[in-house]
């Protein structure tokens, strides 16, 4: 009885703890599957880039209208799609490559999100973006947060075929349609979505956290696309629900616990995952006959 | 003789004006077998892209039916097969013009690709995934794919290149059985032997037609002797080309 008390009390007794249960589920469900693609793509570091690339966008809607989530999230939406929007066309029109004209504009965009704070605002409110509070989750952010999943959700399965042909075989695809392009963009702009919709819950450089950790300890567990899916959100929900606990009852600030945890399950995949883990390739194995 | 499938008009491709295939002028014949050679660099991967539709040509025409439909193998570098999509995924992907980029596989499609794998030896691989392939066994499995893509013209680059030769034997009765289907191939080879064993038609290139016709024509001493002749390299400090004219 004291084990379930632990585990389910303060979501009975509490209300906030309640909404950041659903507001860190509801983002699980959009950022293990985006976070694969990401990983599966080479891509694991574009978020980072990302998260920094929506500050200026974020920081702008925040000076002019305060503590406003939709001016916000307005704001990071517009800055960081315009990043993707540029780097794609630089990519397209030049040689390039994707991830240096990411670089370029991403830099470009942290460095006046930066200089926007420091003119206008104190060291305070730039921690506010970048780690945002969880416990603080109203109803307009939730019902933004699980609008912006779904939809999320739904795009990537309208393009799901596209993009893996993109991922696996570009020239084939080329050959047999057009969409390969669109929906590597349509991809991008869909990180983008997923990293905003959580800036506000666990700030910017939590949410990417929540999108690839999981994805990339679910490399471990699976070896087909569709089951590294299904492995990632699982390993996101887990680390959501077991990180706000741990925060419950130690005091630790929710958003780092969530990603301490996400972390700690990506380090034990790691040693002990079924497939490629560390442990399996220490312990000698006869091989088989065939 | 019925119209040609492809007709080539002075046609010039290449890659930042730097042109890899000169003024080339040629007729593709429809239900013709095709195996197109030349020394490295002569510009047989950049020609068949090009009929692929993946370049543009610098100058010149590429005349080819609009409702043609174009199966195209390139070099296998291309493929990642780190992806963790299985065997079926791949090759049902070859269906592409039945399901679109939305559409979900019906049971006869489902038959289709089962169909596909068993010609090319590969039932019972349906669940494995690209990594676990060998060379020869991918390569299968992408001539599993063109079955599906029941195509017109079907372009192959070099597709002997990584496997052994039952796998090669297996994969060119294949080829053979398309053209019995009456379908158009266009294949990048190197191995003569195979040329002169299997095509009747054969394009010599070296940056520019050396020879076209049937097999024994082309596959002369004193043509292939020119084509390596031909051959220079490629020249950052290129003139404006004589033949286009002062311009």
């Amino acid at each position: 009885m004291m084990l379930v008390d632990a585990l389910i009390g303060p979501f009975v007794e509490f209300e906030f703890m309640r909404r950041a249960l659903v507001g860190c589920l509801a983002l699980s469900l959009a950022a293990g599957p985006v976070g694969t693609f990401l990983m599966l793509r080479r891509m694991s570091l574009f978020g980072d880039a990302m998260a920094h690339a929506i500050l200026p966008g974020a920081a702008l809607g925040y000076l002019a209208f305060g503590l406003s989530l939709s001016a916000m999230t307005i704001g990071g939406l517009a800055t960081g799609l315009l990043v993707v929007l540029l780097a794609g066309l630089v990519t397209r029109s030049t040689t390039m490559r994707e991830d240096a004209s990411i670089a370029g504009f991403y830099l470009i965009s942290l460095a006046l999100g930066v200089t926007i704070v420091s003119i206008k605002g104190s060291n305070v409110d730039l921690l506010r973006v970048l780690f945002g509070s969880i416990l603080a989750l109203d109803d307009a952010a939730m019902m933004l947060l699980a609008a912006m999943s779904t939809g999320t959700l739904l795009v990537l399965a309208l393009i799901f075929r596209p993009l893996v042909m993109e991922c696996v075989d570009p020239s084939f695809l080329r050959s047999v349609s057009r969409a390969g392009g669109p929906a590597h963009l349509v991809f991008l702009a869909l990180v983008v979505t997923t990293l905003v919709s959580g800036f506000n819950a666990l700030g910017t450089l939590l949410s990417v956290g929540m999108m690839m950790l999981p994805a990339i300890a679910a490399r471990f567990w699976a070896v087909e696309l569709t089951g590294m899916i299904i492995a990632a959100t699982l390993i996101g929900l887990v680390s959501s629900l077991s990180g706000l606990i741990l925060s419950f009852h130690t005091g630790l600030p929710s958003g780092p616990a969530i990603i301490l945890v996400a972390g700690l399950l990506w380090l034990l995949s790691l040693a002990l995952g079924p497939h490629g883990g560390l442990l399996l390739k220490l312990l000698p194995r006869k091989h088989l006959e065939a | 003789m019925s119209a040609p499938l492809l007709h080539l008009r002075d046609v010039t491709l290449g890659y930042d004006r730097h042109p890899a295939v000169h003024h080339l002028s040629i007729e593709i014949a429809r239900g013709s077998l095709t195996a197109v050679i030349g020394p490295n660099g002569a510009g047989k991967s950049t020609l068949l892209k090009a009929l692929a539709g993946a370049l543009a040509p610098l100058s010149g025409t590429i005349v080819a039916d609009a409702t043609l439909r174009i199966a195209y193998l390139p070099q296998s570098a291309a493929l990642d097969r780190s992806f963790p999509i299985c065997l079926f995924d791949l090759v049902a992907a070859g269906l592409w013009h039945r399901t679109g980029a939305f559409g979900s596989l019906t049971d006869t499609d489902r038959r289709l690709v089962h169909t596909a794998l068993e010609q090319v030896g590969l039932q019972g691989f349906e669940r494995r995934t690209l990594d676990a392939l060998s060379g020869g066994q991918l390569q299968r499995a992408l001539f599993a794919r063109l079955i599906l893509q029941d195509a017109d013209l079907i372009l192959l680059d070099e597709p002997f290149a990584a496997v052994d030769t039952k796998t090669s034997a297996d994969l060119l009765d294949m080829i053979h059985a398309w053209h019995a289907q009456g379908r158009t191939i266009i294949a990048v080879l190197h191995d003569m032997h195979i040329v002169r064993e299997h095509f009747p038609q054969c394009l010599l290139l070296a940056r520019e037609c050396v020879a076209h016709g049937s097999t024994d024509d082309v596959l002369t001493d004193k043509n292939l002797a020119r084509a390596r002749q031909m051959i220079e390299a490629f020249d950052e400090e290129a003139h404006i080309c004589a033949q286009d004219g002062v311009s």
